[in-house]
């Protein structure tokens, strides 16, 4: 009798005890090492350039989660001066940051210095545009997948049975940039096994839409019967559609890019001055960039140890697909 | 050679005329009206700066912020356009900052004697960066939709030619009548030629000067009006190009002093028509980018050689010290 008294009583406290435990929740163990692991961490994010949408849309992402973990996130900007970058680089090396976010110019410019950061001790990600050292991890399009969408696009319009001339004018970007070589290698690959396309221009108009505007009117002089272009940004080829717009041929000339995602790239659509953007869609972009900047920091591998690429998803823009929400604006992302 | 003088214009002249007859014979359709409109239609802005420059070459200055201001004015311009105000209103204020800049400049060059190339080439980074930090916040401005005027300067045919030709050709030829027809146009001349004997003479050196570089300024302006109807919209990254050494090249190519007081118009549509015929053969030859850059600066090289090989550098020119870099 007095045991059972004992052990009902003693399964009751236990019971209270376990009813009162549950009342308070649970503080979550991983938790606190996630936070702790982040705050105070030093990132430096060295864009092309600020200003324009990509980088200013993947910055207001970053800084959102920054302020959010308690990291800081810097950001050089060396305004399209690779040299300028190159310093920047440099200077850090010696500063030691916790991690390094670096969006490439050209495939060599940032190579070695970017290797000497790893072995530095400081984590680098590269972002949507890569150098040929694979670093810690690469965030970002992949330029070949790109390349070759927009080739099989251009195809399909003016390929064998389209009854077109099967002309195309390629638009280069920066010559020396990832997204142009990859995109380059994709074009030539999937425009060799059509023996009806003949690329007649491929010229580069270096991220600037006056020059391409330049370009695609002496293009069209000499082949009025251009049927497609591919370009490599809409910022830029937006000048040629421009031109062919001008020359009033929107309807014979089919023009596909890539791009951001941004509303201008979708104005650009309705306009009549693009038919097709690849879009890499930033918003997409700055969250995984962010997964990647979190993962980076508390990862206990060390610098350079383990490499990985995360090619984000594409989506395809076009007159019949856009809407009025498809695109994003800046304020949005803020 | 006898007593046959070749100015520098003169070799330049010949040297695009062969180019132009060479691409003719030598490349299909480079001949036609359609390939030649675009020649100059893709050299028309550059054109339009280079006449800015000339004035001020001429009167023995040198305005490196010519681009900047283009940029800096029209990005202002067309970004308080997006943001509702009125696009008439948002010219106005463009325009009134394009004055204050070749004010600002002017002052500094003719008051303060600050040397032209140092003022300009730092007024263009001051002009970019205060831009780039308080005017507008995206590096490529949208041209505005619905006005009617703009679209037409960007789109439209004056005479069957496009209109940023036809702005060109207006402008050329109102810079030809200010400098060979009015009181101010002879002194530039004068005040480029011997400065220091302009000024002796009687005319307001000075104000000269500043007035000089408002004129560069407000051309800077309307090139950049005309770009920006051309091409709807403005990038900014244009001041990180080459182009101002472009214009310089137009000039210099062309055949106007950089000791000042020589040259005209006429040197500046040479100028502009050999980059033109160089630029557009090379883009139907489909030459690539790097060896595009290569023939450009070699061909450069070739003028400035065959220059001072005609008119070698003797006791006179060499004493002219200021002005010549």
């Amino acid at each position: 009798m007095k045991i059972r008294t004992i052990l009902a009583a003693g399964l009751m406290a236990l019971g209270l005890v376990g009813t009162t435990h549950a009342d308070d929740g649970l503080d979550n163990p991983s938790r606190n090492p996630f936070y702790d692991g982040l705050k105070g961490k030093r990132v430096v994010f060295i864009p092309l350039a600020m200003g324009f949408d990509l980088t200013e849309g993947w910055a207001a992402i970053m800084r959102k989660q920054a302020a959010d973990l308690g990291y800081t996130l810097e950001i050089r900007d060396p305004n399209w001066s690779t040299d300028a970058g190159t310093r920047a680089l440099t200077a850090l090396i010696a500063e030691k940051p916790d991690l390094i976010i670096a969006h490439n110019p050209d495939v060599q410019s940032y190579a070695r210095l970017l290797k000497r950061a790893m072995d530095a001790g400081i984590k680098v990600v590269q972002l949507n545009l890569e150098s040929v050292v694979p670093t810690d991890a690469y965030v970002g399009a992949d330029w070949s997948r790109v390349g070759y969408i927009e080739a099989d696009a251009l195809v399909k319009q003016c390929g064998a049975g389209s009854g077109k001339s099967g002309k195309i004018a390629i638009i280069r970007g920066q010559p020396t940039a990832a997204s142009d070589l990859y995109e380059l290698y994709a074009y030539k690959q999937t425009f060799a096994k059509d023996p009806s396309i003949k690329i007649v221009s491929e010229q580069a108009a270096q991220y600037d839409p006056a020059k391409a505007r330049a370009i695609m009117e002496t293009v069209l002089q000499q082949h009025p019967d251009l049927c497609g272009v591919v370009g490599n940004w809409d910022n830029q080829d937006v000048g040629a559609g421009a031109a062919i717009q001008a020359a009033g041929k929107a309807d014979d000339v089919y023009v596909v890019t890539s791009g951001g995602g941004n509303q201008i790239g979708c104005d650009n659509i309705t306009k009549g001055l693009l038919d097709l953007i690849i879009s890499y869609d930033v918003p997409l972009q700055g969250n995984a960039i962010n997964q990647q900047i979190v993962q980076s920091l508390l990862s206990p591998a060390k610098a350079g140890e383990s490499k990985t690429s995360y090619y984000t998803p594409l989506t395809l823009l076009t007159k019949d697909n856009i809407g009025p929400r498809t695109c994003w604006q800046l304020d949005q992302l803020k | 050679m006898g007593k046959v003088q070749l100015s520098q214009e003169g070799v330049v002249f010949a040297l695009a005329v062969a180019m132009f007859a060479v691409f003719a014979v030598s490349l299909n359709n480079f001949l036609t009206a359609g390939n030649l409109i675009a020649l100059v239609r893709s050299v028309s802005i550059l054109g339009i700066l280079g006449l800015g420059m000339g004035l001020v070459v001429i009167g023995r200055g040198i305005d490196l912020a010519m681009v900047a201001t283009m940029v800096v004015s029209l990005s202002w311009v067309l970004s308080l356009a997006q943001s509702g105000t009125p696009f008439d209103t948002a010219l106005a204020y463009g325009f009134l900052l394009t004055i204050a800049i070749g004010l600002a400049s002017g002052i500094l060059i003719a008051y303060a004697d600050i040397p032209a190339i140092f003022t300009t080439l730092a007024m263009g980074l001051v002009i970019y960066g205060s831009g780039r930090a308080f005017l507008f916040e995206i590096d490529v401005q949208n041209s505005p939709t619905g006005v009617e005027w703009f679209d037409f300067l960007g789109r439209g045919l004056l005479f069957g030619l496009p209109m940023p030709i036809a702005a060109f050709a207006v402008l050329a030829a109102l810079i030809a009548l200010l400098l060979l027809r009015t009181r101010f146009g002879r002194f530039v001349y004068a005040a480029g030629d011997n400065p220091l004997a302009a000024r002796i003479t009687g005319l307001p050196l000075r104000p000269l000067i500043v007035v000089q570089y408002v004129v560069s300024s407000l051309i800077a302006f309307l090139a950049g009006i005309v770009m920006a109807a051309a091409v709807s919209g403005m990038s900014t990254r244009v001041y990180n190009s080459t182009m101002i050494y472009d214009v310089l090249l137009v000039v210099v190519l062309g055949g106007i002093s950089l000791s000042g007081g020589r040259g005209g118009v006429r040197n500046v549509l040479v100028g502009t028509l050999l980059v033109g015929v160089l630029l557009n053969g090379m883009t139907i030859l489909d030459i690539t980018y790097t060896t595009q850059n290569l023939i450009k600066s070699l061909i450069l090289l070739l003028a400035i050689m065959v220059d001072s090989f005609i008119n070698p550098r003797d006791e006179q020119t060499s004493q002219q010290s200021q002005g010549d870099i």
